[in-house]
Order: structure tokens, then sequence, then C-alpha cells
């Protein structure tokens, strides 16, 4: 795991989105054609064009309270990385710095990563068929500078750093939060799939934020992973003689959808 | 601001009422969570809406729209009754033991105070304000009771204007329960113990009503009370929403001060000696008017301002004792009173109150010229919903402006700091400065009127006009080295303010920016040094006016003998040896006074020198039109008569220009029954012109909504994300009902409000979105009402009467 991670305090974010500006801009993703539906977290979904999103949910609190919490979300960069596990073709690597990566090149567009990954955020992009997720902005690491949502965040709920002394500094926030009241609050990407390089400080439960209460790497995914990894080569022929066989099918309709169109 | 953003770190409670910091100043939270985890600070957030900055706050305090004076006079009468204010602070600091007239009261039958008369010009009440001032010896010398306890003195006088003002009657006027009401004002009027800093900040939550500039005089005066002013982590702090509003401030763009917020001379001040007259104290700051009007003078008409012709103050525009402002202008402009409109980055047609009806009042401009970066929606009613450019003659000229980054210049930010700005990148096509459209288009006018003469042609061809560089484009030094100020004769540059005279020997373009480019080797304004220690105030970062003072009224922040009041932080001290005030702020006292002088005058703006608890114009200073205290009023959209004075429901002072234009009947309020208010999105800035053409921005925000509670929406049968109808009095023609459109927001975050027994519902609205741009939608301005704050005419905007239904 990491020796640098980013810690994602949520009892600090407002909810101002600069994080979610900053990936769109860094990572130079396009915006996406959206609408508004009742809520005010958007797009609603991830995809190969959007990397983070800021969750905002409503929750009916103490005493007639409402709690309205906020958090950036997106990939985690787990130790035990299901995508990495799922992926046939080798794609997806953990970086020098730690984090998990998708090479596009060896990307061959199966889609697996996308349904193992167990906090479903990992895009896809039907036009170039490459799965797509946050880098962790690993351009940026590369170069000595922090993450693009880190160095935006104006209250510091997303830092970046060493992380032992992120580790301490969220259990000292969390005790903290547990003195003000706040008795859900924890840590969250300490143990949950063996550590993540995202690790988050909640002041209450994973799944009012939208995080799984306990993720998992699928047990198909480890069963995938540990019958076929011998076989991988020729799986990663298969697999990929598989999808040719499909995208000319996908190809030689869409042109008879255009030229249909173009009529 | 009388504090900055980074001073916030040194609060102990914090009440954000009237401005959604989280969403519209996110930086203001980086502070505000540094000193709830350095120092346990406590955040209140008072507002209709549980909004983002509700969602990180300590306590928080729902209240109906408009009734911000009842919550606020319900803090100010706690912290009397239970003897919270900080007592050393208000008998030496405010004007707490001044005696007022005998004559002066108010009266709750009627809703006002002694004085008030019928004003036929603005068909509304007007005061006359004889009756409220001091009480003075044969000398002239204000008397005092320094005991507090003369029921004439302003002290008594407060106490007994806010006692209706009690938990159980301010719930029942705002809608807020009485515990939350009461661990509220227990909490903020904590800090009224003397090492303790209280911190209020607003914005247009505060202001934009008919009563808005009580509004701010109510937290003056909890903030007095509280001995909060001049303190680190203290003050009264306006939080800026536009980036550079507050040098716009400075500069004067509202029509009724000239620049350094000097007043607009009248016609009744014929000349340059009436205007002084009318316009200086005898004591204190502001007696050194003159010299800072005539160096504007010699600034505005250089060599042609001679003491002989009264330094060109002839030349200088006079009011008429109309009202000149937003509302009124549009107004004149629907009687065919106004030929041409020159709007520089402004669009009111999406940013101003009423906006349908404005879009047709602009047909009866011959021409408007429009300065922005886009084609906004101001410079294209003409192709608006509902117009038919058949019928208009408008001849319309969009000038591009370049977007501050495509340029070099300064701003300056809410905490008063003037920092330079250098330009990031150059304009796209023909896009230019304000600055050279302005310099342009004034030469052309300077030539046009020397040519063919005109009415007062004086005013533009006696003006002093030399900013070209030696190509004929502008150049900005030129102006910086004006506005800082310098001596006529030398040529050069004054040090600061204290340099400037009023016998034409020195130019000053802004009295209280000189000093920030004192030198072109060097300028303050373009400094940008850290301090190491101290309290953030950073004295070499940037330049703060007035004279590079980070805190304003810092005096206050130290007891009479002039230690600190809290010595963990101290912005300045007495030093006994040097007999002088020292350390880690510029001193708000002239550095020749004694330690007495500063203490019997702390605020040195005021010809009185103290905190005004009690406000009337003194010596030519402030005062307002609508009463020395604040007073609750019913917003002019009201569904409730008021609690307090029955027969005072509306602000009577209030500026009102057009007839069936706010609800007044029962028959009304029913057919709005729903309490409406309007705000921004983090994610989208002002009337959107900029950000709703930027696509990430608008895959956040894509979509004009309205939000409103789940009992609400279960009532009308709308569901999250349906389309609905939204309609007002200002919608209303001829008998047709017109409505704007937006997606529903069903949220918890709204809840209904129990006003004095009676439930009612409220509705929140942004007011982004217009017809031009990517992302186009309604416009929430559309549905506002057109009626004005007394003094300042800001309109309503923060609180009105609607419908909802469903598409």
């Amino acid at each position: 795991m990491a020796q640098s991670i980013c810690l994602i305090d949520t009892s600090k974010c407002m909810g101002c989105r600069g994080c979610q500006g900053a990936c769109k801009q860094w990572n130079r993703l396009p915006a996406e054609d959206t609408t508004f539906v009742g809520t005010y977290e958007n797009p609603p979904r991830f995809s190969a064009d959007t990397f983070l999103r800021v969750a905002f949910r409503e929750h009916s609190g103490n005493n007639g309270r409402v709690d309205w919490y906020m958090a950036k979300l997106g990939c985690m960069h787990c130790t035990d990385a299901a995508c990495m596990q799922a992926c046939p073709a080798g794609a997806i690597f953990r970086s020098d710095e730690g984090t998990v990566n998708i090479d596009e090149v060896k990307c061959i567009g199966c889609n697996y990563c996308v349904t193992a990954c167990p906090f479903q955020v990992i895009g896809f992009d039907r036009l170039t068929n490459k799965a797509r997720k946050c880098t962790f902005c690993l351009d940026r690491l590369e170069n000595g500078l922090q993450p693009a949502c880190a160095k935006v965040c104006p209250t510091d709920s997303i830092v970046f750093g060493d992380k032992r002394k992120l580790i301490a500094r969220a259990m000292d926030r969390v005790d903290q939060l547990k003195a003000a009241g706040k008795t859900e609050a924890r840590i969250y990407g300490l143990d949950e799939v063996d550590g993540t390089a995202m690790m988050y400080v909640l002041a209450d439960k994973p799944e009012k934020y939208g995080l799984p209460e306990d993720p998992q790497v699928p047990m198909q995914t480890r069963i995938w992973n540990a019958i076929f990894k011998p076989l991988r080569i020729l799986v990663v022929v298969a697999v990929a003689f598989g999808l040719w066989v499909n995208r000319s099918q996908t190809k030689t309709i869409e042109d008879a959808k255009s030229k249909n169109q173009a009529e | 601001m009388t504090n900055h953003w980074n001073d916030y770190q040194h609060s102990d409670v914090i009440m954000a009422i009237g401005g959604n910091t989280a969403e519209n100043h996110p930086i203001s939270m980086k502070w505000i969570e540094k000193a709830r985890e350095t120092r346990g600070a406590k955040l209140i957030t008072v507002d209709p809406r549980y909004c983002r900055t509700a969602a990180v706050s300590d306590v928080y305090v729902p209240l109906r729209p408009g009734t911000n004076i009842a919550y606020l006079g319900g803090l100010i009468n706690y912290i009397l009754q239970n003897n919270r204010y900080h007592e050393e602070y208000v008998k030496h600091y405010t004007n707490a033991s001044f005696l007022i007239d005998e004559n002066y009261d108010f009266d709750a039958q009627t809703g006002l105070f002694t004085g008030a008369e019928d004003d036929p010009v603005r068909n509304a009440t007007k005061y006359n304000m004889e009756d409220w001032q001091y009480q003075t010896d044969d000398d002239g010398e204000i008397l005092k009771d320094p005991d507090l306890e003369d029921p004439n003195c302003a002290f008594q006088l407060l106490k007994k204007h806010f006692a209706p003002y009690s938990i159980e009657n301010v719930s029942k006027m705002t809608g807020a329960p009485e515990d939350v009401l009461e661990e509220s004002y227990e909490l903020f009027s904590s800090t009224g113990e003397a090492a303790k800093a209280g911190n209020i900040l607003y914005a247009m939550g505060i202001t934009q009503f008919t009563h808005g500039a009580q509004n701010t005089r109510a937290i003056a005066i909890a903030q007095l009370l509280l001995g909060n002013m001049g303190i680190a982590g203290g003050g009264v702090n306006a939080q800026r929403g536009q980036s550079n509003v507050q040098g716009a401030t400075d500069m004067a763009m509202l029509y009724h001060i000239i620049p350094g917020y000097n007043p607009t001379p009248q016609q009744t001040q014929p000349t340059l000696q009436d205007y002084l007259d009318a316009t200086t104290p005898e004591d204190n700051w502001w007696s050194n008017r003159p010299k800072y009007i005539v160096s504007l003078l010699k600034a505005f008409y250089g060599d042609n301002a001679t003491l002989a012709n009264d330094y060109g103050y002839e030349w200088l525009p006079k009011l008429d004792g109309l009202d000149h402002s937003h509302i009124p202008a549009y107004k004149y402009m629907r009687d065919g009173e106004v030929e041409g409109l020159i709007c520089v980055a402004d669009n009111p047609l999406v940013g101003g109150s009423s906006s349908r009806a404005k879009m047709d009042y602009q047909k009866n401009l011959k021409w408007l010229v429009s300065i922005d970066v886009v084609e906004n929606e101001t410079a294209a009613f003409w192709k608006g919903p509902g117009m038919n450019p058949a019928e208009i003659d408008t001849e319309v000229f969009i000038l591009p402006a370049c977007a501050a980054y495509e340029r070099d210049g300064e701003k300056a930010n809410s905490g008063r700091w003037i920092q330079w700005q250098y330009k990031a990148q150059d304009p796209p096509g023909d896009a230019k400065s304000d600055l050279w459209i302005v310099n342009e288009m004034f030469k052309k006018l300077q030539a046009l009127y020397e040519a063919e003469g005109g009415t007062v042609p004086e005013q533009i061809t006696r003006m002093h006009w030399d900013y070209d560089d030696e190509n004929g484009d502008i150049d900005i030094v030129k102006v910086c080295k004006e506005i800082n100020g310098y001596n006529t004769v030398t040529g050069e540059l004054v040090t600061n303010f204290v340099g400037l005279e009023d016998d034409g020997t020195t130019a000053c373009g802004n009295w209280l920016y000189s000093g920030y480019y004192n030198n072109l080797e060097n300028p303050a304004c373009k400094r940008r040094i850290r301090e190491k220690e101290g309290l953030g105030f950073h004295q070499e970062w940037a330049f703060a006016w007035p004279l590079n003072r980070r805190n304003v009224y810092n005096r206050a922040s130290c007891d009479p003998e002039g230690k600190p009041w809290n010595p963990d932080a101290p912005v300045i001290w007495w030093d006994e040896n040097e007999e002088r005030w020292v350390g880690n702020d510029v001193p708000d006292i002239p550095g020749t006074w004694t330690l007495e002088q500063s203490t019997e005058n702390p605020f040195i703006m005021l010809p009185e020198g103290v905190g005004r608890l009690y406000s009337i114009g003194y010596q030519g200073v402030g005062g307002l039109r609508c009463g020395p205290f604040p007073t609750h009023y019913e917003p002019a959209d009201s569904p409730v008569p008021n609690l307090l004075y029955p027969n005072a429901t509306y602000s009577p002072t209030s500026q009102r220009f057009y007839e069936n234009h706010t609800v007044e009947t029962d028959e009304e309020r029913e057919r709005y029954p729903y309490v409406a208010t309007t705000y921004r999105l983090v994610e989208h800035y002002q009337s959107g012109s900029v950000t709703r053409n930027q696509p990430w921005l608008n895959e956040m925000m894509p979509e004009m909504f309205v939000e409103i509670s789940e009992e609400h929406a279960e009532e009308l049968g709308i569901s999250n994300g349906d389309t609905v109808l939204i309609e007002s009095l200002r919608l209303y023609n001829n008998g047709e009902q017109g409505h704007i459109e937006a997606k529903a927001c069903v949220t918890k975050r709204i809840q209904p409000l129990m006003i004095n027994g009676e439930k009612k519902h409220i509705v929140g609205m942004p007011f982004h979105w217009g017809f031009m741009g990517m992302s186009t939608g309604d416009s929430a301005n559309d549905l506002t009402p057109s009626v004005g704050d007394p003094n300042t005419t800001i309109p309503e905007y923060k609180a009105f009467l609607c419908n909802i239904r469903r598409a």
C-alpha cells in the first residue's frame, strides 16, 4: 500500500465541488449532458468522463435535525484491488506511488473491472472501448505535485501526505467527532479491502455517504483470478478475439444506423 | 468587512446570518474550520434553508425570510435582559451613556418614531429628526449619564425598544423553535466576556430587504454590546459575493457617493463651501474631508481646478433630490425619460428585481451599450421570450470585454486588501479591458464636446484625462498614481492620505486608497511577503485600506488603559515607555493622540468618537432615514400582520415605485400563499453570464430548480424532479397570471415554519438562470418585487410571496 495517501475528512466537506471541477480540468474530461433530477448530486454516476463525484445525501437526524452529508467519491486505490484481479489483460497495475492505474494501451475493453469494483467507480468509454477511472493524478505525483482534488480543497477536507501521519490525524479527528456527539464517526479505508490510498474520516455510517459498509472483492473475481491466472495469456487471446468479433458486429450495426439517419 | 477572512481563525463563536458562507465564500470555511479545530469555536447558521453552511454548523436556526430584525432584536434583548453585555466596553466605547432629547419616543401603537410626516414626493413616511438629537449643554457638549440609569440615556432607550423581542415573540415571528433560539442566543452572547470573540458574517440575506440597512444596524448593536468590535476574531463582516465589488463600492459605483465614501453633492449645495459645511464635522476623522474633496477635484480637473473656481466643484454633477438607483432608473426608462443605457458587466434582466417587466421597459431605449464578456440577457432583450424584434427600435452595441484574468489590474477583497493581479493570458479576438474601453470612449466624448459643445460641456471638456502611454494605449500605472495621490507641484507620489492638503497642492483619486501605490519600484499592492509569526495580519502582503490597517476600530480591542481585552490575541496595545500605540496592526488612532484622547474616541470615523447603539446623523455624519433603532417590520410581500406593531405592517419609510406591485389584500395572500427567498449556488455566479457558459459547471447544476419541503410537495402532489410553475404578483398583468418554470427539488432541508400558530410553507430558488448561454432557464428575479430600503433603495429580493403549481 502507498506511503502517501489522501485523507478525506467528510466532516469538513461543505460540498463546494472544487475537487469535482479540478478533476475534470486536470484530466481534460468533457462535461456530461445532465439534467436536474431533484438532488445537487450530478452527474448521477461515474463514467469514462467522470472520475470524481461529490455525494450529497440527506438524512433525518436526531431531534428533528437534518443531516446533509457531502463527500468526495471516486476510486479508492485499494490494496486488495478487485479491478486488478479481474483484469485478464494485465492492464491494471500498481504504480511506484502505490496507486492503482489502468494502462489504456493494454486495456482490451472487457468491462470485467467495471463490474468487479465494489465501489462502482470505474467508467467505460464505449467509443474507445477502454475502462477509465481516477488515476490519483499519477502524472502529478510523478512530478512532485499533489492530486488536483487535494490541491484545490479550501477546507483541507482532502489532504495528501504521509500515510502514517494522516492516519494519526484521522484518529484524532474521529475522537474529536465522537466527543462532539458523532457516535458513528470512524476511519474508513484503513482495514477495508486491506486498506485504501483514499482514506476517509466519516462522521457517520458509510452507507449514509453512499459507501458500502463492508466492501469486498466479489467471490467470482477471486475464483476467476485464482483459477484462470495461470492461463491468462490464453484467456486474453480468447477474450480479445471475442471482443473483436463483438466490436465488428457493433460497428456494422452502428454503420447501418448512421446510414439510416443520413437517409 | 471590519476584519478579514483569515481573522475568523480567532473567533470563539461565529454567526452566519443572511449569508451562506460555505456555499458562496468557500474559502471562509478554511478559517472557520481552523477556529473550530484550534479553539473549539462554534458556528451558528441562521437561514430559511438548511444550506451548505448549516450542514457544517453546530447550531442551525431556521427563520422565515424577512424576519432578521426579529431574530437579532431577540438577541439584543437577550443580551440586555441577562446582563450578557461587556459592561466596561459599552460604557466607554459606545454612546450608551448619551442623553437623548426628551421628546424622542417610539409608539408601538403606530409603529412609528417621533417626528413622522408624510413624504408626498416618495409617497411614504419620512421623519423630522429634530427630536432625535443628543441633549447638549450650553457649550454644545453632549450630556451623559455614566451610570446608564437615566431613562433618556441611549442604553435605557435601547432596553425599552427591544423589550418586546422576547424569545416567545421572536419564535412567533420567525418560526424558529424557542429552544433553538435560546440555544443560539446563549451561545453567541457568551462572547460578551472580555477575552471572547464573537463574529457575525452576513451577505445579501441581510441587506436585500426594505429594512436592509436596519438589519445591518442590528448586527452592529449586538456586536457593540458584546464588545466584539475592533478585536481579533470579532467584527461585522460583510462578505462580498463578487470579486472586486468592494473595490467598486470604494470607487463609488453607487450614485449617492463619490470616491472614498464621500456623499454626492446636492443641488442645494451650489458651492464647495456649502457642500463642506453640510458634510464636515468639527471632530474626528471626517474633519479632514476638505482635504480629500479638494484633492479629488484636483485629480478630476487637474490644472483647470483652481482656488478661484472652487476647484471645479461647479462641474460635479449634483443630485436633484430624486432617487437615481437601480429600481427608479428602470421606472424612468418605462416612462420614456431615459434615452440610452450603458451596462458594464451588469445583467439586470437576470440579476435585477422584477426582471421580466424590465425587459419591456428596455424597449423604450434608443440605444443600449453592453460591455461584457458574453452577450448576456440584457443585451439580447430584443430576442427574449415574448419579445417581437420587429417592434423594437433600440440600437444595441456590444463591446466585448476581456475577463479579469486577461488584463493587469488590482482588486480589493472583502477584507479591504488591494491586491495587484497580473494578466494571465491575452484576451480573445477584439476583447479589451474595461479600462481601455472607458479610456477610448471618454477621449471620443471629450473630442465631440469640444467640437460641438452641449449642455454643460465643461463637465467633460475640463476633465483632466491623460492616461495614454506613448502608443496611445491605456497606461494603467498613470491611473494608479492618480488614485494614490501626488503633489501637483512636484509630481511626487504622496506617502499616504496624511499628506493630502486642501489648498490644491495635492491630487488624489481616492483618499482611502492613498498609500497603495506610493512608489513605482515596489508598490504596496504588489507586495507578497507572508508574515512568519503573528495573528495573520500579513502587514507586508498587499495593502489594506485605510493606511494598511487590517482590523479597523482596533483601539477598541484594548481596555481604557490600553491593555488588550484578550492578551492571547493582542491586536495593538499602549506602550507605556514609548507612550504610543504599538502592536500587530496599524493603530486606528492618530499618532499624536494621548491615551486619554484615544479612550474617549475609539471610533474615530464618528464625530462623537464612540460606537452608536443609538444612531442618528450627527455633525453631518451617518444616520438612517428609518429611525435610530432597528424595528421589526414585515417585508413588503408579507403573509402575516406585524405581530409587534399591528398598525405598521410594512416599513413605513420604504421606497415604493409601482402600483399593485406587492401583496396587500387577503385575496392576494391566498393567491400567493408561500414565502419565498432567492440565493446563489457555488456552481454558478450571479446572473450566470459566465458560468452558464462553462460546461463543467452546467454539468453540476444543469437547470433552474425550486426547493420545497417534503410536506409541501405532498400537499401539492409534486414529486422530486417534476417540472413546476411558480407565480407571483409581479407576473400578474391585466388579469393574466404569468409564471416561471423550474424543476422541483423536494428536500428535508426546507421545513414549513409555524408563524404565530399558523403553518407557512417556505420556498427557495437560485436566481442564476436566464434565456441566453449554454444552460438556459427562467429567472427567479421575474418574481421579485421592486421595492426598496429607504436609505439604499436596494430591492427586496430575499423575501416575497409566491404560488407553486404542477406544470
